[in-house]
């Protein structure tokens, strides 16, 4: 990971919010944390302005300012936010997506500069090097995971999933609703970002979800994701303050939902 | 069988053809039988019995008919239900009133056999090509199109696609909501189109130009695309605060029973519909009137003493349509969801829903996926509590007449449960 150029001291050494991860200080620029939601115009098909109101939420809970920017596809993507959340869309709206994101390169360069990246479904496909676009052609992606998605040939993977996240991520179990016709095969350099229990994932047959590396996720799940899985926002939080512990922050809706839903995804239908 | 102005069914069938007269007959035998065993009206289970036996029922009963279709993703049912009303006044009608909107509720409908002069039929946004093309329509309403139930149907751009390619040689009159990118798309290819200035709350489905994919500049009521110059056509009929504005530039005031902006846009397209079949707006808007609830929407019931009214909201469109019709705070407000087949089984949606305007409002939310909708008001920094069923909301919501919001199936339950 890289070491940005902004750096405000404040939090990182907040006793609160524990100790720095990597010793080195956050990389949070101002005194708010900058959440940018990439293309709402595009790629918000699935309730995924959630995402952005979870991190939102969870970040003032802990006191922090919050400066969120949503970025139309017309607009530059600016390359100074700390978290960049993608949403899931349409077929069409997603090969627009990734023309306008590779002619910008903001998100590319936001990259560069270690930004946290959170991609959900056909923002997840645009991340990676090459997904099929609605046209039936390959589209390229933005190469910052490497993954590449194919059409899958049977009935669309839809349904409520149940994973496992990778042990070195240090998150409860995953819960979440997919809907997808692509399949997405990793490659050497990400790692799957969990192993389905139920569902279907990444639709390769071999129980991976989603995909990895550094500071950028990619997954298959709506839900929205964070709203099911407030750890994964809390995550996303931790690492854009660069700390390894936040201040509690209550959960009691998050919980009840969550084990409703595990339930439920564990019963046949 | 529901809507039938007539029971004057026997002059009417003897003028079928006999593959026609025995379908229809079997399917009535069909839905007697499905009433008896207590599974609803049986009107459904009727019209898939008669089609199957004549698949060309829905042409042969819409023959004699002036046909006017109604579509859209909401505010069909009513609109479907202010046509008839207004069409009334040029002649009986027969209309699918109670919603069943797919071929074979259609077929029931119009099997219920009468001497209507007009059938005015409700049609599930999926089968409108189809069932343009068999009942040869004299004119169809498209209304608004967002989405709706993404984990089962199509999306939003390919309905408005498979409408523009499955219409474009129709003979119909379309009268189309200028306001809304997608369906005016939709109905752009049509030959003969009527403009209607109907509005549209939720943008969220047409930010990007349904024909080439630009960015939609959307000025004030304006909208068109930068790229390839697709725009706001002039329109011919206008909604304009309460009141309809005609071709001829006359205003005639809207005095509905029915609450809320949508439903004044309901009754402007319904009066241009009427139009079309001679009947004048001021005749139209007066018929209208008389409506007051539709298959219990809107509905204001006594319950447990307390006066409750139901509404539907199935999707982020519709409840932004209804969070503007309730009463102001602090009228309790009771949100109740589900998400069973018929509702869509991903409850994503409720994250495009600004729950946020229900800030100020006593809140109770129950249903099979409240505890999604309390996340949900729990984001939105909204005090909430759940509650295990419109009894225990009822009971402990303040004083006030209460505001019952609820999706496709949690609509139903709450209207079983204020029956009984």
């Amino acid at each position: 990971m890289s070491v940005p150029s902004h750096q405000n001291p404040g939090f990182g050494s907040d006793p609160r919010f524990g100790s720095q991860q990597h010793g080195r200080p956050s990389r949070m620029s101002e005194s708010s944390l900058r959440v940018v939601w990439v293309y709402p115009d595009l790629l918000s098909t699935y309730g995924d302005r959630g995402n952005a109101l979870v991190v939102e939420r969870r970040a003032r809970q802990r006191g922090l300012g919050v400066t969120r920017i949503d970025v139309r596809s017309d607009q530059s993507v600016p390359t100074s936010g700390d978290i960049y959340l993608i949403g899931g869309g349409e077929d069409r709206p997603q090969r627009l997506a990734a023309e306008r994101l590779r002619n910008d390169g903001g998100l590319q360069r936001a990259a560069e500069n270690g930004a946290i990246i959170f991609s959900v479904c056909a923002g997840y496909q645009i991340l990676g090097r090459e997904f099929i676009n609605d046209l039936g052609e390959r589209e390229p992606g933005l190469g910052l995971l490497d993954v590449w998605t194919t059409r899958g040939e049977g009935a669309r993977c839809v349904g409520d999933v149940l994973a496992g996240v990778d042990p070195i991520l240090g998150l409860p179990q995953l819960t979440g609703f997919e809907n997808h016709q692509g399949i997405t095969h990793l490659g050497q350099g990400v790692k799957p970002f969990a192993s389905v229990q139920v569902g279907r994932g990444n639709g390769t047959g071999d129980g991976t979800e989603g995909a990895w590396r550094d500071t950028v996720f990619g997954t298959y799940l709506h839900g929205p994701v964070l709203a099911r899985n407030p750890a994964v926002a809390d995550m996303l939080i931790k690492l854009a303050l660069d700390v390894n512990a936040l201040p509690p922050a209550d959960t009691t809706w998050y919980d009840a939902l969550r084990a409703e839903r595990i339930a439920a995804a564990g019963r046949p239908s | 069988m529901p809507g039938t102005d007539s029971e004057a069914t026997g002059a009417r069938d003897a003028s079928l053809p006999a593959r026609a007269k025995i379908a229809v007959t079997a399917g009535r035998m069909a839905a007697a039988l499905s009433q008896k065993a207590g599974r609803g009206s049986g009107s459904v289970i009727g019209g898939k019995v008669a089609l199957k036996l004549d698949p060309d029922l829905l042409a042969t009963l819409s023959d004699h008919l002036d046909v006017v279709l109604v579509s859209a993703t909401n505010g069909k049912t009513t609109t479907t239900r202010l046509i008839a009303e207004a069409l009334r006044a040029a002649g009986p009608v027969v209309s699918n009133a109670l919603g069943a909107n797919m071929p074979a509720g259609i077929t029931a409908a119009l099997a219920g056999g009468s001497d209507a002069k007009f059938g005015v039929i409700e049609v599930d946004e999926k089968y409108l090509p189809m069932v343009a093309r068999d009942t040869r329509p004299k004119a169809i309403a498209l209304l608004n199109l967002s989405r709706d139930q993404l984990d089962r149907a199509a999306e939003t751009r390919m309905m408005a696609e498979k409408w523009r390619e499955g219409l474009k040689d129709t003979d119909a009159v379309i009268i189309a909501n200028a306001d809304d990118p997608l369906v005016t798309w939709a109905a752009s290819s049509c030959k003969k189109v009527v403009w209607v200035a109907a509005g549209q709350a939720w943008k969220e489905d047409a930010w990007s130009c349904p024909s080439c994919g630009g960015v939609m500049q959307r000025p004030g009521d304006d909208w068109f695309c930068q790229e390839c110059g697709f725009r706001r056509p002039n329109p011919h009929w206008a909604l304009q605060g309460t009141h309809v504005i005609d071709p001829h530039r006359g205003a005639w005031p809207i005095q509905l029973q029915l609450p809320g902006r949508a439903n004044l846009a309901n009754a402007t397209s319904s009066a241009a519909v009427a139009a079309v079949f001679g009947v004048a707006p001021q005749v139209a808007l007066q018929r209208m009137q008389s409506v007051a609830a539709v298959a219990g929407r809107y509905d204001v019931v006594s319950y447990l003493g307390r006066d409750v009214r139901l509404l539907l909201a199935k999707n982020p469109a519709g409840w932004l349509e209804t969070f503007s019709l309730i009463d102001g705070p602090p009228a309790p407000v009771i949100l109740s969801v589900n998400a069973m087949d018929a509702d869509g089984t991903d409850t994503s949606w409720l994250w495009d829903v600004d729950y946020e305007r229900l800030s100020g409002h006593p809140i109770f939310v129950m249903g099979q996926r409240k505890l999604d909708l309390a996340v949900r008001l729990e984001v939105a920094g909204l005090q909430f509590q759940v509650v295990e069923s419109l009894e225990e909301a009822v009971r402990i919501a303040p004083a006030g007449r209460i505001e019952a919001i609820a999706n496709y199936t949690a609509f139903q339950q709450l209207r079983k449960a204020v029956v009984s």
